[in-house]
């Protein structure tokens, strides 16, 4: 990595980078046979999830509107655990501000509720900004504890408000005039976009020169302070991103639900499956997650009948993740072929 | 008024009992354990088992637990935890958080989800007056003299003792000590193990103090977690102190309105956190 600071923040490099890869006698890759392959797969994956409405079941149409929801959810912790290696067990604060901000912004200030997802995301990130001020303030264990404490102020504050109906929660009322059939329809359209946006948001921020400070920053926090990287900007940014991600989430989910509460909307499960999947997938890496809520919603599919069983099993199924196989699933599949569908790395290639 | 700052108090005896270890884990090992609040709750269905079996005082039920507490501790520090210690927070995170789900939704598993309760007999009713027409229960106030007794007792362990030694060896630097010949696997170990043993008190006087259910656990821990960071870090003292300050916190929020106990102490540790962040009485660095 010593030769490749094309883009990194510190370079010492008065030339551009590919002139001097040229000079040196090496090529930067960034790209894989796998990836390439992959991401013609995805395309054809999204162009065929894209015409669904026209032809699949409605019941499938709203499993997926959920995984989506999963999958976003989970990406973001990560991002934020994985990379930013901040683990957090209070994402479900963002989530929950996003399922409210979209409400509210559809039942009170009129705007459209598919168009208040985004808005409501934006919102989320903006609440990070002060929340990181007092989160910031504690390291590791303690911070995840502390994350929490302030989901559980944020789900006992909402709960007092009564225009929101405290406790017990209300529904989102804007949507009442429209068909069911386009309802679901644009909500699983919205779905397939915001995934298709947090991938790629997560892929080119991890690729980016702040990527690049933010991978410097896991392995060794102080190295990368003393290169010249702001870390507690970096560190921001990454929480930022993370909360928006979260609430873009929350906002989807309650849009595919119509009907919200603090107890659902703030509740930590939400970041243990979150946990779990990123963990039972491989942490740190793009796909983990992908892998991860695709075997947490087939087991949610098969075995949720089990209800307790299930929880228990998947907690068990985490505590021996960690610690026979530290890097996941896909970390392991990744050791072991050189798998990498969404390569963040650079690698050398000498002639 | 008088009589709302004595209940806080008293509540704040429980609390330190949730808290102390907590502190004493992340103490010595720098390990959280998210699971404390359900291991706290496991302790008192364990309490309520033993009770339905063994005819006994609720007090001596909690003393027949204490072995088993702290071989629990041991052993799951020994076997489990010590693998997942490092740099990383993470892996001693998930382990211990997949710990919480899991004794959740097995003791959800076998007890149901019906609050129980341990039968205190004569003691639930017991109080001393004071002047003033002010009564205090007998059972909270033996739970803050149990907390008072502990933190004292742990502050001379650490202070006096060559175990304490160890204690404090292997968490400032654990290569020296291991040099020094300390196998720090087994001073973990036993620092979970005496962690334990407050687990199982706390577990014991909760389910006597009031009704337990599967589900309580997390509360329990953000509430231990609070009283930590109120008192700062590496002092038992600060725990404690901590802990009558979020359970007096909680009391007056009660008073003012029911629903805003618990988010009153929330509050407080929020604004400890931004305005002294290093806690009341610090004492660890770094």
């Amino acid at each position: 990595m010593h030769a490749l600071t094309d883009d990194h923040p510190a370079s010492a490099l008065p030339m551009p980078a590919a002139a001097a890869a040229a000079r040196a006698g090496f090529d930067v890759v960034r790209s894989t046979r796998a990836s390439r392959v992959a991401l013609g797969v995805a395309a054809v994956l999204v162009a065929v999830a894209g015409s669904m409405p026209f032809w699949a079941e409605s019941s499938w149409m709203r499993d997926f509107v959920e995984i989506a929801c999963y999958l976003i959810f989970a990406m973001m912790w990560n991002l934020l655990a994985g990379y930013g290696g901040m683990v957090s067990i209070g994402q479900q604060a963002f989530f929950g501000l996003g399922g409210y901000a979209m409400l509210a912004l559809g039942n009170f200030a009129g705007v459209n509720p598919f168009a208040a997802v985004p808005l409501a995301a934006l919102a989320a990130a903006l609440i990070a900004v002060p929340v990181s001020w007092v989160a910031f303030r504690l390291q590791g264990g303690y911070f995840a504890i502390g994350t929490w404490v302030i989901a559980e102020v944020f789900r006992l504050s909402v709960a007092n408000i009564s225009a929101v109906g405290g406790g017990s929660g209300t529904s989102l009322t804007a949507l009442r005039g429209i068909e069911k059939a386009t309802r679901e329809s644009v909500t699983f359209w919205i779905a397939l976009a915001c995934v298709v946006a947090s991938v790629a948001l997560v892929y080119v921020f991890l690729r980016s020169k702040q990527g690049l400070a933010l991978l410097a920053i896991r392995d060794n926090e102080v190295a990368a302070e003393s290169q010249g990287i702001a870390v507690r900007r970096v560190k921001l940014a990454v929480y930022v991103v993370a909360a928006f991600g979260a609430g873009l989430a929350g906002a989807l989910y309650f849009v595919g639900n119509l009907r919200i509460s603090p107890d659902a909307a703030f509740s930590v499960n939400w970041s243990a499956f979150a946990i779990f999947m990123v963990v039972i997938g491989g942490i740190g890496r793009i796909e983990g997650p992908l892998v991860g809520a695709l075997i947490f919603f087939a087991l949610n599919k098969f075995l949720s009948d089990y209800g307790s069983w299930y929880l228990l099993g998947l907690g068990g199924l985490a505590i021996v993740t960690t610690i026979f196989f530290k890097q996941g699933l896909w970390g392991y599949a990744q050791q072991r072929w050189g798998w990498a569908l969404f390569p963040t790395s650079r690698r050398l290639r000498l002639p | 008024m008088i009589e709302t700052l004595i209940q806080g108090l008293l509540l704040g005896g429980l609390y330190a009992l949730f808290a102390l270890g907590l502190s004493l884990m992340f103490g010595v090992m720098r390990l959280t354990n998210t699971a404390q609040g359900d291991f706290i709750v496991l302790a008192a269905f364990g309490a309520i088992a033993l009770a339905s079996v063994v005819a006994a005082h609720p007090l001596l039920i909690g003393a027949l637990l204490l072995p088993v507490a702290f071989a629990v501790g041991y052993a799951l520090q020994r076997w489990v935890l010590n693998g997942t210690l490092g740099r990383d927070p993470l892996p001693s995170l998930v382990v211990t958080f997949g710990l919480s789900v899991v004794i959740q939704n097995a003791l959800l598993e076998i007890f149901s989800a019906d609050p129980r309760a341990l039968d205190t007999g004569a003691l639930a009713t017991q109080s001393l007056g004071l002047p003033g027409q002010i009564s205090v229960g007998v059972l909270p106030l033996t739970i803050l003299g149990v907390a008072v007794l502990g933190t004292v007792g742990l502050q001379a362990l650490f202070a006096r003792t060559a175990l304490g030694r160890s204690f404090r060896a292997v968490s400032d630097d654990k290569e020296i000590a291991e040099l020094m010949g300390l196998d720090s696997r087994k001073v973990y170990a036993v620092a979970t193990g005496i962690a334990f043993l407050f687990i199982a008190v706390a577990g014991t006087f909760q389910a006597m103090r009031t009704t337990v259910s599967p589900a309580d656990g997390p509360l329990l821990l953000l509430f231990a977690f609070e009283a930590v960071i109120i008192g700062g870090m590496g002092s038992f003292w600060g725990t404690l102190v901590g802990a009558l300050v979020l359970g007096l916190t909680q009391q007056i929020g009660f008073r003012i309105d029911p629903g805003w106990g618990i988010w009153f102490g929330h509050l407080m540790f929020l604004a400890v956190l931004v305005v002294r962040p290093q806690g009341l009485f610090p004492k660890t660095r770094g």
